[in-house]
């Protein structure tokens, strides 16, 4: 096990930040691992927040932290035998995706309480098969911490390619069956009544979440995609129900939350995952903040409209009435 | 960690090394501990509360750390915390609630942010910080002291004991919550004494296996027994004998081969007990000979049964 060296290389972080965007974003941007790390950040948030609205909206972001904690040993795996870690994220995800559509839904209770004992061994499983790839690999902690909190260095313009051809995969099929596959989430039994394949659309859409989960994994690290896939469309559903509004300030927030996070992490030794997590929190906790006031100014009872008029007894009459 | 060239030979003087009695005696007792406890964890259907524990456990270890306090305040006072909070939320903490979800993605975020605290301020013993990072995400059975072996048994064990004390009513309740509390079974109280219990072994199973990997010890064990038979006084036991099973071979297999970390070991041994008992119990044929009702254990059979018999036993 060797000593591994603060997750950003002290030449970059000393320079600190001179607050003046213009100026950091100059300075950041004349470094090209950073390009490409706001490249990978730019592609990674659009098809979380796409991917991510619907998986809150299904009710299976358990499943797409599943999927994430399966792409670490994937791409441990990869690391080890020598292979691009992107196509062991990606390998793991989908694999876990498959396995995962294949089990049958049993919604009884005993069942339930079954299923939640499975999923907890695979993750289990899944984690403790990544730490022995990399502890046979044998650079214990650097790819370790890399791969389980999120890492923006190293990424190359190849892995930035891969990133955004899978991601423009996604899309085009999210886009092409997005309305059946909301229509089968709203209401999956009239929407199988009316000949909508709720079955296939789902094992479909595990795919696609399995492809997003290793494609944030590869950001914000195996074990934070939560940060990305769920807080943004959490806090964007808290925020308004219509559907096609809300899924576009997902997509807002999670560029907003990567973008951020990116240039925080530039300028400090701290690993990009915890900025993703924190912003994502912060963003969800202001939004359901914001609409618990909104509907208690709404449902709020109406002031006694003497008050209105002025300390003539009155006043004091209507502040009785609302203590 | 040195294996004879003969593994056989190896084996026979396996116990001879003290960090290996250390962590059988750790070991054994931390998994009885865990079998116990992760068997109603299973059986409430509560799973996903030992997997937000672990996130619980990884940063509360690390801020103790960060701050320079003793490791094991800060992982035993954030589990019990939160495993308090967890039983205040009951029910209505489900695996698939968003808020939840984000609030232990956030404190895991936390958990990254400490460790890179404390990494750095360790820069100049650097391996000292690193290893605590890993021993705490991926456990370090292996690596106890002996006295800290015997407290980790002590307090492993004291969990056992409180367990023995209201496992029956507390299974009970686990089952039928209403009529346990018709039958003035105290529900609340046994939910918030089992949360607590939660807790401690989520602390003391996060040394030995790591906070990562507890859910190998805790839901692994119990899914099994719950597979093998539907007696659950029966599997309450079978489930720790598995975890106990599951650490002896997988220290045996970490002794064995000494690039394989302890921990993948346990976890592999008991999630492979786990597919086994899957495989075992669900032959095709079996399934279309003997189509068990759907329900397997009912309210009003289980209060019958368990009024006339003293037992549990599904119909």
């Amino acid at each position: 096990m060797t000593y591994a060296a603060p997750l950003v290389p002290a030449a970059v972080s000393s320079a600190g930040p001179s607050w003046n965007i213009v100026t950091d974003l100059h300075q950041m941007l004349a470094l090209h691992f950073m390009v490409n790390a706001f490249r990978a950040g730019t592609v990674v948030a659009v098809i979380a927040g796409a991917v991510g609205w619907f998986m809150v909206l299904r009710r299976q972001s358990f499943a797409g932290h599943t999927l994430a904690v399966v792409s670490f040993p994937g791409a441990a795996g990869a690391i080890w035998l020598g292979i691009s870690a992107t196509a062991g994220y990606f390998a793991g995800s989908i694999a876990a995706a498959l396995v995962i559509a294949m089990v049958p839904r049993s919604p009884s209770g005993r069942e339930r309480s079954e299923e939640s004992a499975v999923i907890g061994t695979v993750q289990a499983f899944a984690l403790a098969c990544g730490v022995l790839f990399v502890s046979l690999y044998g650079g214990f902690l650097d790819s370790l911490t890399g791969l389980l909190f999120g890492t923006f260095l190293g990424i190359s313009d190849r892995q930035v390619l891969t990133l955004a051809v899978v991601a423009a995969g996604v899309l085009v099929a999210l886009a092409w069956m997005a309305r059946p596959l909301f229509f089968a989430t709203v209401d999956g039994d009239v929407a199988a009544a009316r000949g909508v394949p709720v079955r296939g659309l789902s094992v479909a859409f595990l795919l696609l979440l399995g492809c997003a989960a290793a494609e944030v994994s590869q950001i914000t690290g195996a074990l934070l995609v939560f940060a990305l896939l769920v807080m943004p469309a959490a806090a964007a559903q808290q925020i308004t129900v219509r559907p096609a509004l809300s899924m576009g300030l997902t997509v807002v927030l999670s560029l907003v939350t990567t973008w951020v996070s990116l240039g925080v992490a530039f300028y400090s030794v701290y690993p990009v995952g915890f900025y993703v997590s924190t912003i994502g929190f912060a963003f969800y906790v202001m939004a359901a903040g914001g609409r618990r006031v909104a509907s208690w100014l709404a449902t709020r009872p109406p002031r006694p409209r003497r008050l209105a008029h002025g300390p003539d007894g009155a006043g004091l009459t209507g502040s009785a009435v609302r203590a | 960690m040195m294996a004879t060239l003969d593994p056989f030979v190896g084996l026979a003087h396996m116990l001879d090394h003290p960090f290996l009695r250390s962590a059988f005696l750790a070991g054994t007792c931390i998994a009885l501990a865990a079998g116990l406890v992760g068997y109603v964890v299973v059986l409430r259907g509560q799973v996903f509360t030992g997997d937000a524990l672990s996130h619980v456990a990884f940063t509360g270890a690390l801020a103790a750390l960060a701050f320079g306090i003793d490791l094991r305040a800060g992982l035993y006072g954030a589990c019990i915390v939160f495993a308090v909070l967890m039983a205040a939320l009951g029910r209505r903490a489900s695996a698939d609630d968003t808020v939840i979800g984000s609030v232990f993605a956030w404190v895991l975020g936390l958990g990254a942010l400490f460790l890179s605290i404390f990494t750095t301020s360790q820069s100049g013993t650097g391996a000292v910080g690193a290893d605590a990072g890993v021993n705490v995400l991926f456990g370090s059975v292996l690596g106890l002291s002996s006295s800290q072996a015997l407290s980790d048994a002590l307090v492993a064990l004291g969990v056992v004991v409180v367990f023995v004390a209201i496992g029956r009513p507390l299974i009970f309740a686990s089952l039928d919550e209403n009529v346990a509390s018709a039958r003035g079974v105290p529900v609340r109280a046994l939910g918030y004494t089992f949360f607590v219990l939660l807790g401690i072994t989520a602390g003391v199973a996060t040394q030995a296996i790591g906070a990562l990997l507890l859910l190998g010890l805790v839901a692994a064990p119990a899914g099994a027994s719950q597979r093998m038979t539907s007696r659950p006084f029966v599997a309450v036991w079978l489930s720790a004998g598995i975890a106990v099973v599951s650490v002896w071979f997988g220290l045996t297999l970490a002794y064995l081969a000494p690039r394989v970390p302890a921990s993948f070991g346990i976890v592999a041994v008991a999630t492979m007990t786990y597919l086994a008992s899957i495989v075992a119990t669900s032959h095709p044929w079996r399934n279309r000979t003997r189509r068990r009702p759907p329900t397997a254990v009912t309210p009003a059979a289980t209060s019958a049964v368990a009024a006339s018999r003293g037992d549990l036993r599904g119909a």
